[in-house]
């Protein structure tokens, strides 16, 4: 037995061990509960309306050039056989000035980049430049890994599959074509340029392809997508970063070229426009379509009506809400007595 | 490594063919070796160093849950089926596994310390001639071994020899049975003479052969050849382990099972392991969610199918297949991607957290100063930390009485002398006083015999008594000179009595305190100091006690030469037999009476006379004749003295107090206020039993009917228990209404539920064992349970260890309630293993209830704060854990459910792989710990207040089939908001600086810091109590997913490893835009608000109570407990008789056996109960 006054075995007090931690212990009461939701609903409301009224004032223009309909210009580049090089025309009215900076996207419809595989299917190591992955790539780029016994630079699904129409935008002034002047630069992301994607450290770039096969649906290999300017070749040409920033949705939207330059500083003039398209990528097999998207931009970004209805519409819900909290409160009233 | 051998020794043993008769030779271990019997040794740990990891691993991996994250592992090897990396899941199964690791190890060590405790004991024992000391696991079975008074008994003894008269040995069996008393058991007389001497003991050769080992522990058969002559042997001669030797200086035995054989260890049986009904529930929902898994992927795999033939067979310009994947095919594989995707449904982090935080909150309980006992030093242990929860939900207690809410102590607490009250304190405006340890005692210094531990509070008392009060004396000599008490007077002025009953002796000791001391006794005088003055008293005749008469007298004749008749007794018999004049002091000593009956004390009445000297030699004539008769002897002897106790005068009342512990009544109210049924199993007699029922109010006087269930045939049983049973609720029905249902595992476990009855007042029922068996066989024991079950009180007597167990049994089988049993005795041990969750009272000597409890303490009090604070905390913390940790991961993959319709059904994950790891490990694995571990609906005081607040957990409102169906709803509403705003949001604009928005990467990150946001929010609104902790979790965790995310994805990290983050630069590119955010802004108020609305709204029309107590808590300080004031009652029931403990020695000592035998050596020993005429 152990003698009384010896407390060895005592527990320790503190507020942790006795769960006597000082403590908030907030309640869900109606003095905090009704005028938060009148508070949110009417935040809600305003923002829902200054959401709204910028995203009308964002112009959008979409221009399908699938081809699928018999009338449309480019259904001659649809039929088989398949020409090279085939060149449409769309011709389109502006009718007020379409504010600039204009940016000008290539939209594919029931396009799965989102697939698990085509995502997966490329090689990081190789895109960073390292030549080790230019001699074996990645296990994940087959199917499109080697061809004719050499390895594809760059190799997988991702790349092979590069959108491959190009686009020429004329303002027809007088009968005369003027040629909007497209600004190719600074459409990827800055980390992708300068830090995700690099060009082996090779000079000339082509040496460091030695012994590699372009991509199969590639007319020319990677180093000779824009042999005009180094900093846009290879792996780190603007188009090619684009298209390899796989999007999230089947439907979607990516940035061709900004028009940023000489007249078409402040925008697009009221006038008449020709799109002239050299159509080379095939959708029509999955039944996809392609546009070409002229839009302008807020700080709200682009186009969306659907954050300012739904911002209304909450805040509307939440006053409602506040209401009917009011009357259940005042009705029903905590019973205080036990 | 005395583990080591006795596993592989266990082992052998269970090769071993089944023992059938045990042969042993004293002194000969070559010869007992030769059998193999297990020594002494004991091992109730699992592993060792050596086996620990192998059978640790396996027992881990028959866990459904482990076995699935291990074959997930395997899937995700599979290149073609793997769509998410191997780490996502190997990482996380390794922590788990190797957290669980080291508890069972920390455990098992544990253990190995207690056994190693045990083990180390030491005895003596006789090797080669000599009396060593040895550890306990040394002993080996054929041993003899010395044991000394208060010492445990060792093995399974064979009694060789003692220290007292006639080769006796006193036990206590409380460890064993529960049973208090002291018990006797008497060598052979054949060994007996052996005494201590050690040459005739080491060359005791004695062969016992006997039964094999069993856990019958009141059966013993064997003979014992010595010399070759055959003795029977008996349970009378053999000591169990588990014992305690008292009043005993030494003995001698010979080992006959030791360790695993010894009925104690026999009888503890199996270590169950307990599962709460929590764990029951989640595994159920587990397999609910595996099914659930299995049809979201089927209906993927499905939608694959047809895609793949629809929309895929078409891209294939662009995703060529791989050669021989057709669409069934790639279905196929989908299917277990998606397995892969969608594992989250159960998470492997879901078992390790819930065994964090059982175990944190076993610690609260351990670290929790208002159940450390400071007398002992004992604090509350949890000793199993995966049942907290439970401790949440119980319905039924089972309580043992002895040691358990009462101390075992009787103390003589009041009395009423000539009319006049002591022993009470009342302050200055006449209220009572109550006793506290703080109270100033009488100081009994003055006289040198008395005895120290008596403990006293009224002085005036002793004033009294010193005074000479005659009256005052005279009770005194009563109680000093009536009784059966032995004394024993080892050195000069230091007492010890042995009672046969405690009350008994604690009246002879407060009369030897205040001044009246009994000293000794021969069969013909009584000798006692008078305040100092030894007189001695011839003892002339004993008339004694039996349950008819309920009385004891003792007629003795003083040195002047005067005959005096004192008795003792129950009220009403005294009462009868007073002489008129008493009438008047009658009146006064019955107001007191049944004051002390109301405080549930045990009550005597005392009374005298004197008796004139013709008229006693003329009865002691009559009464030679009587009882020397051979014919009606007992009428006769009746008769006589019926006549000489009459017209007595009454002296007084004395009260003795079976003393409580500290606190029970308080208790018992409380439990009964959370609606938690006591039942109380004892082992002792019904009138003991009934007494603590009134004290500590679970009997009162104002129920309407306390049956009494005693009748000895099954039919009379069941005719008690209709008769009760129509009597509180004429209209029920014959038949119980039973609910038969299925439950468990793929519902194949049937059960069947007897619904409760309303039934309009209280009542109470007492059982006693007897009836109980009946009661509890098969055709009886439904009608048994609902009787019982419509009493406020149940109380069984003398009712074995087995129907403890059965009793906790049936309530378990036809209540589908959670019960919990308490004691502290080796008695109690079947029922707090058979119980849901078993609680030991430690702290006193005996170990065993303690051993196999699943939390101790050293006081009853203390349960009320284990269920009504801890256990209610832990229910509400595991509720809130559970549905709050179901709810964050739903949400989580559903949301690759709907993305599953906009990449193909390709099992394209929606969040990036690192946050897939380390959302549930890291992302918000600590919020809930801290939810779980510190979170109070109110603090303890308001839950004292309020017991009521126990009652969802009874209910199991907090986390049901109903709520988990809930909570997936909610869940499967939030994933939707999760991906289809963020996908409104952004799938047909762009960036502020024209760029495209909705690619994977950007899109992921906005999904999970969506999804990462609203966990955090609604874990706020779960939240009630805030610490420093929640906060600093809460906050921290969403500091680090940024920190974390925003290293991930930094320039630095991906120049290192390019392969293993390519998602750099997002966060830089996706959360500086301001929709981005106005996005998540509205995605979380539409995931929070309706909840914040429907909580607000809920409350308001149906506020529980639990919303009740938390709304007045805000606004009230806590209550302090009111200070304890003793309620006066009166009461006109009696208390049980004192002497109604008449077993235990008292048996012996009148047995003509005993009597002719007189004790050859100098201790005097002293007996009463001899009739004059032998004397």
């Amino acid at each position: 037995m152990k003698e009384e006054g010896n407390l060895e075995n005592r527990p320790s007090n503190t507020a942790f061990t006795q769960q006597r931690l000082p403590a908030w212990q907030p309640m869900l009461s109606a003095g905090v509960v009704i005028p938060g939701f009148l508070v949110i609903g009417l935040a809600f409301i305003g923002i829902g309306v200054g959401l709204l009224i910028t995203s009308r004032s964002i112009q959008v223009l979409e221009l399908d050039y699938t081809g699928t309909e018999t009338n449309s210009p480019c259904n001659k580049c649809t039929t088989l056989p398949i020409q090279n090089n085939c060149v449409c025309k769309l011709n389109f009215t502006i009718d007020t000035l379409f504010k600039g900076p204009v940016f000008f996207y290539y939209s594919l419809t029931n396009y799965f980049q989102s697939q698990r595989k085509y995502g997966a299917s490329l090689d990081y190591n190789q895109l960073s430049g390292d030549l080790t992955y230019f001699k074996s790539p990645a296990s994940d780029c087959d199917p499109y890994r080697y061809a004719n016994g050499k390895p594809i630079v760059p190799c997988g699904s991702l790349a092979n599959s590069m959108f491959n129409d190009t686009f020429k935008l004329y303002q027809i002034v007088n009968g005369k074509e003027n040629l909007v002047p497209f600004d190719g630069k600074g459409i990827a992301w800055w980390t992708d340029y300068n830090i995700k994607y690099r060009n082996p450290d090779y000079s000339p770039l082509e040496n460091a392809f030695n012994d590699t096969e372009k991509p199969v649906f590639w007319s020319k290999p990677a180093y000779k997508l824009d042999t005009s300017d180094s900093s846009n070749n290879g792996f780190v040409n603007q188009d090619f970063l684009v298209w390899m920033r796989r999007a999230a949705l089947p439907n979607f939207r990516k940035l061709y070229r900004r028009i940023t330059e000489g007249d078409y500083k402040d925008g697009l003039p009221v006038g008449n426009y020709s799109l002239e398209i050299s159509y080379n990528y095939p959708v029509k097999s999955f039944d996809g379509t392609k546009k070409a998207t002229f839009s302008n931009v807020s700080w709200m970004g682009g186009q969306n009506e659907f954050l300012g209805i739904a911002y209304l519409a909450i805040g509307s819900m939440c006053v409602v809400m506040s209401v009917v909290m009011l009357i259940v409160y005042a009705k029903f009233r905590f019973p205080e007595d036990d | 490594m005395g583990s080591v051998a006795s596993y592989f020794r266990n082992l052998n043993k269970k090769e071993k063919k089944q023992e059938e008769e045990r042969l042993l030779r004293a002194n000969d271990r070559g010869f007992n070796l030769s059998f193999q019997y297990a020594n002494n040794a004991i091992r109730t740990s699992k592993y060792n160093i050596f086996t620990f990891l192998p059978l640790n691993l396996f027992e881990q991996f028959r866990r459904l849950a482990n076995a699935y994250f291990l074959f997930l592992l395997i899937l995700q090897m599979i290149p073609q089926v793997s769509s998410l990396s191997w780490f996502t899941t190997a990482v996380p199964l390794v922590i788990v596994l190797s957290i669980t690791a080291a508890k069972d190890a920390s455990d098992d060590i544990n253990r190995h310390k207690c056994d190693k405790q045990v083990n180390n004991r030491e005895v003596e024992v006789l090797i080669d001639g000599e009396l060593k000391k040895e550890k306990w696991r040394e002993v080996q079975v054929g041993d003899i071994i010395k044991l000394e008074n208060n010492e445990f008994v060792t093995a399974d003894l064979l009694l060789l020899s003692s220290s007292e008269p006639l080769n006796l040995v006193y036990v206590e069996t409380a460890e064993l049975d529960g049973e208090t008393n002291l018990k006797v058991k008497q060598a052979l007389t054949v060994t007996g003479e052996m005494g201590d001497s050690i040459e005739a003991l080491a060359s005791f050769n004695g062969e016992v052969r006997c039964e094999p080992p069993n856990n019958c522990l009141d059966k013993f058969k064997g003979t014992l050849t010595v010399n070759g002559q055959a003795y029977s042997l008996d349970n009378d001669k053999v000591l169990l382990r588990g014992c305690t030797l008292r009043n005993t200086e030494w003995c001698f035995g010979l080992v006959m099972f030791g360790g695993p054989d010894t009925k104690l260890m026999q009888n503890s049986g199996k270590t169950v392991f307990k599962r709460t009904s929590i764990d029951h529930l989640m595994n159920i929902l587990v397999l609910g969610i595996f099914g659930f898994l299995a049809t979201m992927c089927a209906i993927l795999s499905i939608c694959n199918a047809i895609w793949e033939a629809n929309e895929g067979s078409a891209f294939t310009v662009f995703l060529p297949r791989e050669p021989g994947v057709n669409s069934s095919l790639s279905s196929f594989l989908t299917f277990w991607s998606y397995v892969i995707v969608l594992n989250t449904v159960v998470p492997i982090s879901l078992y390790v957290s819930v065994e964090i935080i059982r175990l944190g909150n076993s610690f609260f309980i351990d670290w929790d100063r208002k159940m450390y006992y400071p007398k002992n030093d004992t604090p509350a242990q949890a000793r199993t930390t995966t049942l907290n929860e439970e401790l949440g939900q119980i319905k039924y207690i089972f309580s043992d009485k002895t040691g358990t809410l009462t101390q075992n102590i009787m103390t003589f607490n009041k009395c009423s002398i000539n009319g006049k009250a002591y022993g009470e304190l009342c302050d200055f405006s006449g209220q009572r006083i109550e006793i506290t340890e703080k109270t100033p005692r009488v100081d009994f210094s003055w006289n040198q015999l008395a005895d120290p531990k008596f403990i006293f509070h009224d002085h005036s008392l002793v004033e009294t008594v010193r005074e000479g009060n005659p009256e005052a004396q005279a009770f005194f000599r009563l109680l000093a000179l009536c009784h059966t008490v032995m004394p024993e007077e080892k050195k000069e002025g230091e007492l010890f009595y042995q009672a046969q009953s405690p009350d008994e002796g604690a009246l002879v000791t407060a009369a030897r305190n205040f001044g009246f001391v009994f000293r000794s006794r021969t069969p013909e005088t009584i000798t006692i100091m008078e305040m100092g003055r030894k007189v001695v008293y011839e003892l002339v005749a004993v008339l004694d006690f039996n349950n008819v008469r309920k009385r004891m007298s003792v007629i003795v004749r003083g040195p002047e030469g005067k005959t005096t008749l004192y008795c003792k007794g129950a009220d009403t018999i005294i009462y009868e037999r007073l002489h008129p004049s008493c009438s008047n002091l009658m009146k006064v000593t019955t107001d007191h009476l049944n004051m002390y009956a109301g405080d549930g004390l045990r009550t005597l009445v005392l009374a005298s006379k004197d008796l004139d000297e013709s008229y006693m030699k003329e009865w002691r004539k009559r009464h030679n004749e009587a009882s020397t008769a051979m014919e009606d002897r007992e009428e006769r002897l009746e008769e006589l003295y019926e006549e000489i106790e009459k017209d007595m005068t009454l002296l007084g009342a004395t009260a003795v107090e079976d003393k409580l512990q500290d606190g029970v009544p308080q208790t018992i109210e409380q439990l009964a206020k959370a609606d938690i049924k006591i039942w109380v199993l004892t082992g002792d007699k019904q009138e003991t039993a009934e007494n603590i029922g009134y004290s500590c109010n679970m009997l009162r006087e104002e129920m309407n009917e306390v049956f009494v269930v005693a009748a000895n045939t099954a039919e009379g049983v069941r005719e008690e228990l209709r008769s009760a049973r129509r009597k509180m609720c004429p209209d029920a029905a014959e038949e119980p209404s039973v609910t038969t249902a299925r439950a468990g595992l793929f519902w194949l476990k049937k059960t069947q539920t007897v619904q409760d009855e309303k039934v309009d007042g209280e009542y109470a029922m007492l059982i006693n064992g007897h009836s109980l068996a009946f009661a509890l066989e098969e055709d009886l024991e439904l009608e048994l349970l609902r009787t019982a079950c419509m009493c406020q009180t149940v109380i069984c007597c003398r009712v074995t260890p087995l129907q403890k167990a059965q009793v906790v049994q049936l309530v378990k089988k036809y209540k589908q309630a959670v019960t919990l049993a308490i004691g502290d005795g080796a008695n109690d041990v079947s029922m707090i293993k058979a119980a849901h969750i078993g609680v030991g009272i430690s702290g006193q000597e005996g170990m065993q209830a303690v051993l196999s409890s699943d939390f101790s303490f050293a006081q009853f009090r203390y349960l009320q704060r284990l269920l009504l604070v801890h256990g209610r905390w832990s229910y509400l913390r595991m509720c809130k854990f559970l549905r709050y940790f179901f709810y964050k991961n739903f949400t989580f993959t559903f949301v690759h459910f709907w993305y599953a319709f906009f990449c193909g059904f390709s099992a394209q994950t929606v969040y990036d792989e690192w946050f897939i790891t380390l959302y549930n490990t890291v992302y918000t694995s600590l919020p809930v710990l801290a939810l779980s571990l510190f979170d109070q609906d109110v603090n303890d005081r308001w839950s004292f207040q309020y017991p009521q607040l126990y009652a969802p957990g009874q209910q199991n409102l907090y986390f049901s089939k109903k709520a988990f169906l809930n909570l997936t709803a909610f869940s499967c509403y939030s994933s939707l908001v999760l991906y289809f705003v963020p996908w409104a949001a952004i799938h047909d604009t762009v960036r502020d600086d024209g760029k495209d928005i909705a690619d994977y990467q950007s899109f992921a990150l906005f999904a999970q810091t969506c999804l990462l946001i609203v966990v955090s929010i609604q874990m706020c609104l779960d939240t009630y109590h805030w610490t420093a902790v929640n906060n600093l979790f809460i906050w921290g965790s969403l500091a680090v997913y940024f920190a974390v995310t925003f290293t991930m994805y930094s320039n630095g990290i991906f120049v290192i490893i390019p392969s293993a983050f390519p998602f750099v630069g997002t966060e830089r590119n996706t959360l500086n835009l301001p929709n981005v955010w106005l996005t998540i802004v509205l995605t979380s108020l539409l995931c929070i608000l309706p909840v914040v609305a429907y909580r607000f709204i809920v409350m308001q029309i149906r506020p529980t109570i639990n919303d009740k107590v938390r709304h007045r808590a805000r606004k009230e300080p806590p209550p302090t407990p009111a200070p304890r004031r003793p309620v006066r009652r009166v009461s006109t029931r009696r208390s049980g008789y004192a002497f109604a403990h008449s077993k235990g020695y008292g048996d012996l000592v009148t047995s003509q056996r005993f009597l002719m035998k007189r004790p050859v050596k100098g201790r005097v020993m002293l007996f009463s109960h001899i009739t004059p005429a032998e004397s």
